[in-house]
């Protein structure tokens, strides 16, 4: 018997107006895997998960979360997704145990779970702490923390580090980590950084104008960054920025 | 029982709401304190505001416009002597109009009404008329609100033309009736006006700007990634608007009560009726102005766009009667006109639901329109 992917994504095509943002994306994720999508600004990777979580329709080809379209199963589906947005901001007056709370109402959730949930991100004391007086860090954490109340059985994070200081990004790493250590939950991440994606996932794909350039594990791709006829400096320790370029002529960050 | 409410979606959705809402000093400012103010401000210091033309009823003595024959008729003597120009309103009542051009003052123009006492009370209360004349005997009564400046400037302009050389009424055929009638000052006009503007203004900021700013930043997109009703969502903020606006007019209105001694003359259960209708109708143009953008810019400009013509025209504080006659019968297809105008025939008319039935049918309907076209091109993302 066949295990059924979390995520499959086949020969998907997405576009806006003039602009095609996704040209024919192939992808497979299965339970547990953590995946990093990779990307400059426009590359597509946005609409794609926004396809993945069923606010976008393809305009052909399919994606089936758990063996099943969006179509139909949207409130089953909706049960089993973990959403974080780059900087969504979240009801200023609210407290953090508020914010939580509401979240969770609307997974039939109780206080148990966002106890559970606060220690995980380590906002007990800011329990109290109104959503406007939270700093960067904090608020990426309660954004994170809700995304994981309902116990996802996949956790879409978009650019969830962006603009947090290096210490801030590796509280959320360390929550990322302990996830994967403890849960079969597949992760989708977008990202900037290639220092993320290496530390975090054990799948890279890298997407520009719509397509996959190269997709694989981390040490698979670093160990093909040898066939590509632009290489690396030999003199520091290869890395996936270094077959960015190399397969697209630009840093990430462009 | 409590643990299944507070964990219920709708429950908490409210609550947060409610705590958004509550937590904002400027709220509690705009929707409470600034009414009872403006309200206090307006109701004791009226000051004045240039009429250039006057309303005056003249009671129960029809052949007294136009029967030159009466020779015993003061006023009559006063009409012909003056030239005042006969005609008819819109409505068919007879009137005599006088222009009295004044070159430091401007002009005044004084529209004299054939009305029974009962109609001009009506239009009285309505703020339609400034002033009500009575001959009785040969004696020329003036019955007004001493307490209103218009009226009192209506009276100082009139009796010192009545009394004026070529004029045959003297000072001493004149006789002052203060109206003392609840619901014919300005205060028993001014607070229907200021509560159906305070359930426009709640409804249009409490709810479109929310929306709008919560799709600015995501936060929609954010709640329909998750299980959330949509419905649930929309009906916790007009709930808790609804709610909000309930508190803000019922404090205006004892605070209008203990201040001035206004009252509802007429249906309460009317009242609130027409009141939720009106807040209906509000809540569902305000989804309806919301349901696409996510620039808060545009949202800005689109509930100034709606509000600020009503707030103007429609007689939240004088009567729109001022306005040109062609202006009339579209101002009062306003929705705040509505609502105000069918508040004030409820609390100082004395109307039942047969008087208002129509407004808040028309109020509903607006409400459930506007609703459902909002739903259909809504974004959430």
């Amino acid at each position: 018997m066949s295990i059924i992917p979390v995520i499959e994504v086949r020969n998907v095509h997405k576009s806006f107006k003039t602009v095609q943002a996704v040209r024919g994306i192939d992808l497979t994720i299965s339970s547990g895997q953590f995946v990093a999508i990779l990307g400059p600004n426009g590359a597509g990777k946005t609409t794609l998960v926004e396809m993945i979580e069923g606010i976008q329709q393809p305009d052909l080809g399919d994606i089936f979360i758990m063996g099943k379209t969006w179509k139909g199963n949207e409130k089953h589906l909706r049960n089993l997704i973990g959403l974080s947005l780059q900087e969504t901001h979240f009801i200023d007056k609210l407290n953090v145990w508020e914010t939580l709370r509401l979240f969770a109402s609307f997974f039939s959730l109780g206080k148990a779970r966002c106890e559970e949930v606060i220690n995980l991100i380590a906002l007990g004391e800011k329990r109290k702490s109104w959503v406007v007086n939270l700093s960067g860090g904090q608020r990426q954490r309660l954004a994170l923390g809700i995304a994981l109340l309902n116990n996802p059985k996949i956790l879409l994070l978009d650019e969830p580090t962006t603009g947090l200081d290096p210490n801030a990004r590796r509280e959320v790493w360390a929550i990322l980590l302990k996830l994967k250590e403890q849960s079969d939950t597949s992760l989708i991440l977008t990202t900037h950084y290639m220092e993320e994606a290496e530390q975090l996932c054990d799948y890279i794909v890298i997407i520009d104008h719509g397509k996959i350039l190269k997709q694989g594990t981390i040490s698979g791709l670093l160990g093909e960054i040898r066939d590509l006829p632009v290489k690396p400096v030999e003199t520091r320790t290869i890395t996936l920025d270094d077959l960015f370029i190399s397969l697209t002529g630009r840093h990430l960050n462009d | 029982m409590t643990e299944r409410i507070s964990n219920s979606q709708l429950f908490q959705l409210v609550m947060a709401n409610v705590k958004e809402l509550i937590r904002e000093p400027g709220v509690l400012f705009w929707g409470i304190v600034f009414p009872i103010l403006m309200s206090l401000g307006l109701g004791v210091a009226f000051t004045k505001k240039k009429d250039v033309v006057t309303s005056i009823a003249v009671i129960g003595q029809n052949h007294v416009m136009y029967q030159a024959s009466d020779t015993a008729s003061a006023l009559l003597s006063f009409f012909l002597v003056n030239k005042a120009k006969f005609g008819h309103d819109k409505n068919g009542i007879i009137t005599r109009k006088l222009r009295v051009p004044d070159d430091k003052l401007g002009a005044t123009t004084f529209i004299f009404q054939s009305l029974s006492w009962k109609e001009a009370m009506v239009m009285l209360k309505r703020g339609n008329l400034n002033m009500v004349l009575d001959e009785k005997n040969g004696v020329v009564q003036y019955h007004f609100d001493p307490m209103n400046p218009d009226a009192q400037l209506t009276y100082l302009k009139l009796s010192k033309m009545l009394s004026s050389d070529g004029n045959v009424i003297r000072e001493s055929n004149t006789e002052i009736h203060p109206l003392m009638v609840t619901g014919s000052r300005y205060i028993d006009f001014l607070v229907p006006g200021l509560i159906a503007m305070g359930v426009m203004m709640s409804c249009m900021w409490g709810v479109s700007y929310a929306i709008i700013e919560r799709r600015s930043k995501k936060l929609l997109r954010r709640m329909v990634a998750t299980p959330m009703k949509r419905s649930n969502f929309l009906v916790a903020l007009i709930a808790v608007r609804i709610i909000m606006n309930f508190i803000e007019a019922g404090l205006l209105f004892l605070f209008a009560w203990l201040a001035f001694n206004i009252t509802i003359q007429g249906n309460v259960a009317a009242l609130f009726a027409l009141f939720i209708a009106g807040n209906f109708a509000f809540a569902g143009i305000s989804i309806f102005i919301s349901s696409h953008t996510a620039k808060t810019e545009i949202g800005n400009g689109l509930i100034n766009a709606l509000s600020m013509p009503m707030m103007v025209l429609s007689g939240v504080f004088f009567s729109y009667h001022n306005f040109p006659e062609w202006s009339i019968s579209t101002i009062q297809k306003f929705p705040l006109t509505m609502m105000a105008d069918g508040m004030r025939s409820i609390m100082i008319e004395g109307a039942g639901f047969s008087e208002v039935m129509l407004p808040i049918l028309i109020l509903s309907a607006t409400g459930f329109i506007f609703f459902i076209s909002g739903m259909k091109i809504f974004r959430w993302h």
